[in-house]
C-alpha cells in the first residue's frame, strides 16, 4: 500500500504555510456535515455522521450490567470504536490498533469527563444493578477526521436513543415493549475540537492528506458554557507544542466554537426529528 | 467511436457477443456460441474482437507498463519497490543506465522516494523494472496521488489527446503510471492543484461521449 507521498505532503506543508488549502476551505473551515439518526433498528439510539467523503456509524445499546466497585449507585459507560478495512487500504482486520484505540477512548473521555450522561439516574438499585451505555463506532469511509466525526455521532446517537423497558418483576430486560423514554442527559452538552499542527500552521477538520502531512493534534472537549470549561484535553502524535502555539490553538476554539456548537445541534435535532 | 454508438456495460457473465463469426478477445470468453464477459466494463468491437475495457479492479502488471513506484528497501544490488499491488518489484542496480556508487545506492534512490520505471518482466516470483527508457528516473519535487488504475487510458486519451489538453492549459509537468499514480509538476502550486481537479474531473466522468471538449470547459472556469 501505497501511502501519500513525501512530496504531496511537502506541497500540502507549503500550501498551509500560505494559509491556503487544496480544496479552497478556510484554516479553520469545516466540510459539509450531514447526520442521519435511526440507522439501526435493533439499537437503542444510533446515528451516520458524514463529514465530507468520511462516514461513521455509531451505535447505542444499553444492558442491565453490575456497577463497578468504586461507583456502586451510578451507571456504567463503554466506548468501543473499530477502523474496518473498507475505510481505507491502510486499516487490517484483527484486533484494534493504535489509532481505534486512540479514537475509542478520545470520545469516552469526551462524554463522560463532561457529565452529558446523568449517570445517578441509571442506577436500577444500587450495588447490584445499574444500566449501562454501550457505544460504538465504526469507520466506514475515512478522508479525514474520524475523531471529530465519531464523537458528533455518538452526540446524536445519544440524543435519539430511548431506554429499552426493564421488568423489575422479572429482573430483565423486556424487549417485547418499546421503550420511549430518552436516557438522562444533562445541559452539558460537550463539543471534542480536534486542531491539528503542521509546521507552525495550526488547522481544524483535515483531509487524509493533510492528516498525513501533520505532526499532530491536540484533542480538547469543551462544555459550551460563560466562560468556556474545559472537560478533557489530550495531545496526539509525537509533536511537541510551545506555550504559544498552545495558546493559539486554545484561541481558535474558543473563536470556532460558537458557530460549530449550533450548528452542530440543529443537524442533530433535525435528524431526530425527521425520525419520528 | 461516433456519438450514435451506445457504450454498452455488462457485467460478469453478461452475453456480449452470439454467432461464430466474432472472436473473444480480452477479459471475454467462449463459451458454445456465446462470448461472455468476464470483468465489468464497457464493450469494444473492432472487426470480429470483441473485447471489454474494465472499469474496475486493481493493477494487473504488464511487460512495458511505465508505472510509478515507491522505494520501500534497498538491498545490496538495487530497490525494493512498491507499486500498489500485492507482488514484489525489484529495480536492479544493472538496469540503472547511469554510473553509481554501489557502497551508496541510497544516493540516488532512497527509501519513500518516488521513481518512475518500466514493467521489464512480470513472473511468478515478482516484477523486474527496469529505467531504460526516456524519461524514467527519480520524481523530484511536484505532488502525486492515487486514481483507479482503470480510468487511466481515459485520463491519457486517444494518443495522449485528453492529457495534452491538461498539459497545456495548466503549464504543468504530468506523469501518468498504468498503476494509478500521478505526478504533476508546475511553477505554482495553484497549476498542480488545477491539473489534479481536471483529472480528478475525468476520472468520474469517464462514461460522458465528447469529455475533452468538457475538461476544456472545466478548466477555463477553474481559472476563472
Amino acid at each position: 500500500m501505497i501511502n501519500i507521498s513525501n512530496l504531496t505532503s511537502k506541497r500540502i506543508k507549503e500550501y498551509l504555510a500560505k494559509g491556503k488549502r487544496f480544496d479552497g476551505r478556510k484554516l479553520d473551515e469545516f466540510r459539509e456535515i450531514k447526520i442521519e439518526c435511526g440507522i439501526s433498528k435493533k439499537a437503542e439510539g444510533s446515528a451516520e455522521v458524514q463529514i465530507g467523503k468520511t462516514k461513521v456509524l455509531v451505535g447505542v445499546k444499553m444492558l442491565v450490567v453490575e456497577p463497578y466497585d468504586d461507583s456502586p449507585d451510578k451507571g456504567n459507560l463503554m466506548v468501543t470504536a473499530e477502523v474496518t478495512p473498507m475505510s481505507h487500504p491502510k486499516y487490517e482486520l484483527g484486533p484494534p490498533k493504535f489509532l481505534a484505540i486512540e479514537l475509542g477512548r478520545l470520545v469516552d473521555r469526551g462524554i463522560r469527563e463532561s457529565g452529558y450522561i446523568d449517570f445517578d439516574k441509571l442506577c436500577i438499585k444500587a450495588g447490584e444493578k445499574v444500566w449501562g451505555v454501550f457505544i460504538d463506532v465504526y469507520s466506514i469511509n475515512d478522508d479525514g477526521n474520524l475523531l471529530d466525526a465519531s464523537f458528533i455521532g455518538a452526540l446524536a446517537a445519544l440524543k435519539s436513543a430511548k431506554m429499552p423497558v426493564y421488568d423489575a418483576k422479572e429482573e430483565k430486560i423486556n424487549y417485547d415493549k418499546k421503550g420511549t423514554k430518552p436516557i438522562p442527559l444533562t445541559k452539558n452538552l460537550p463539543i471534542n475540537f480536534n486542531v491539528y499542527k503542521a509546521g507552525e500552521v495550526i488547522f481544524l477538520d483535515p483531509s487524509i492528506e493533510e492528516e498525513t502531512a501533520s505532526e499532530g493534534k491536540l484533542t480538547v472537549g469543551i462544555i459550551p458554557e460563560k466562560p468556556i470549561r474545559i472537560c478533557s484535553m489530550q495531545k496526539g502524535d509525537t509533536m511537541e507544542i510551545s506555550p504559544e502555539k498552545f495558546g493559539e490553538m486554545l484561541d481558535l476554539i474558543e473563536k470556532k466554537h460558537k458557530t460549530f456548537i449550533g450548528e452542530i445541534n440543529n443537524k442533530i435535532d433535525k435528524a431526530i426529528k425527521e425520525l419520528k | 467511436m461516433t456519438d450514435k454508438e451506445k457504450r454498452e456495460i455488462v457485467i460478469p457473465g453478461e452475453v456480449v457477443a452470439t454467432g461464430s463469426e466474432h472472436l473473444p478477445g480480452d477479459n471475454t470468453i467462449r463459451q458454445k456460441d456465446n462470448i461472455l464477459a468476464q470483468r465489468y466494463g464497457i464493450v469494444e468491437k473492432s472487426g470480429k474482437l470483441v473485447k471489454i475495457i474494465p472499469l474496475s479492479g486493481i493493477f494487473a502488471p504488464r511487460r512495458g507498463n511505465v508505472i510509478i513506484a515507491q522505494v520501500s528497501d534497498i538491498t545490496f544490488n538495487g530497490w525494493l519497490a512498491d507499486i500498489g499491488i500485492a507482488n514484489n518489484s525489484f529495480l536492479p542496480v544493472a538496469d540503472v543506465p547511469k554510473y553509481l556508487d554501489k557502497n551508496n545506492l541510497a544516493e540516488f534512490l532512497d527509501i519513500g522516494d518516488f521513481f518512475t520505471a518500466k514493467i521489464k518482466s512480470v513472473k511468478s516470483k515478482g516484477i523486474d523494472l527496469t529505467l531504460e527508457g526516456r524519461g524514467l528516473g527519480r520524481l523530484d519535487g511536484g505532488m502525486t496521488f492515487i486514481i483507479n488504475p482503470n480510468k487511466v487510458p481515459r485520463v491519457i486519451g486517444k494518443e495522449g489527446s485528453m492529457i495534452k489538453i491538461i498539459k497545456d492549459e495548466t503549464d504543468c509537468r504530468i506523469t501518468v503510471g498504468q498503476n494509478g499514480l500521478v505526478w504533476i509538476k508546475g511553477d505554482k502550486i495553484e497549476n498542480e492543484i488545477k491539473a489534479r481537479k481536471a483529472i480528478e474531473f475525468v476520472t468520474k466522468k469517464t462514461l460522458i461521449n465528447g469529455l475533452t471538449n468538457k475538461v476544456q470547459e472545466f478548466l477555463r472556469g477553474v481559472g476563472g
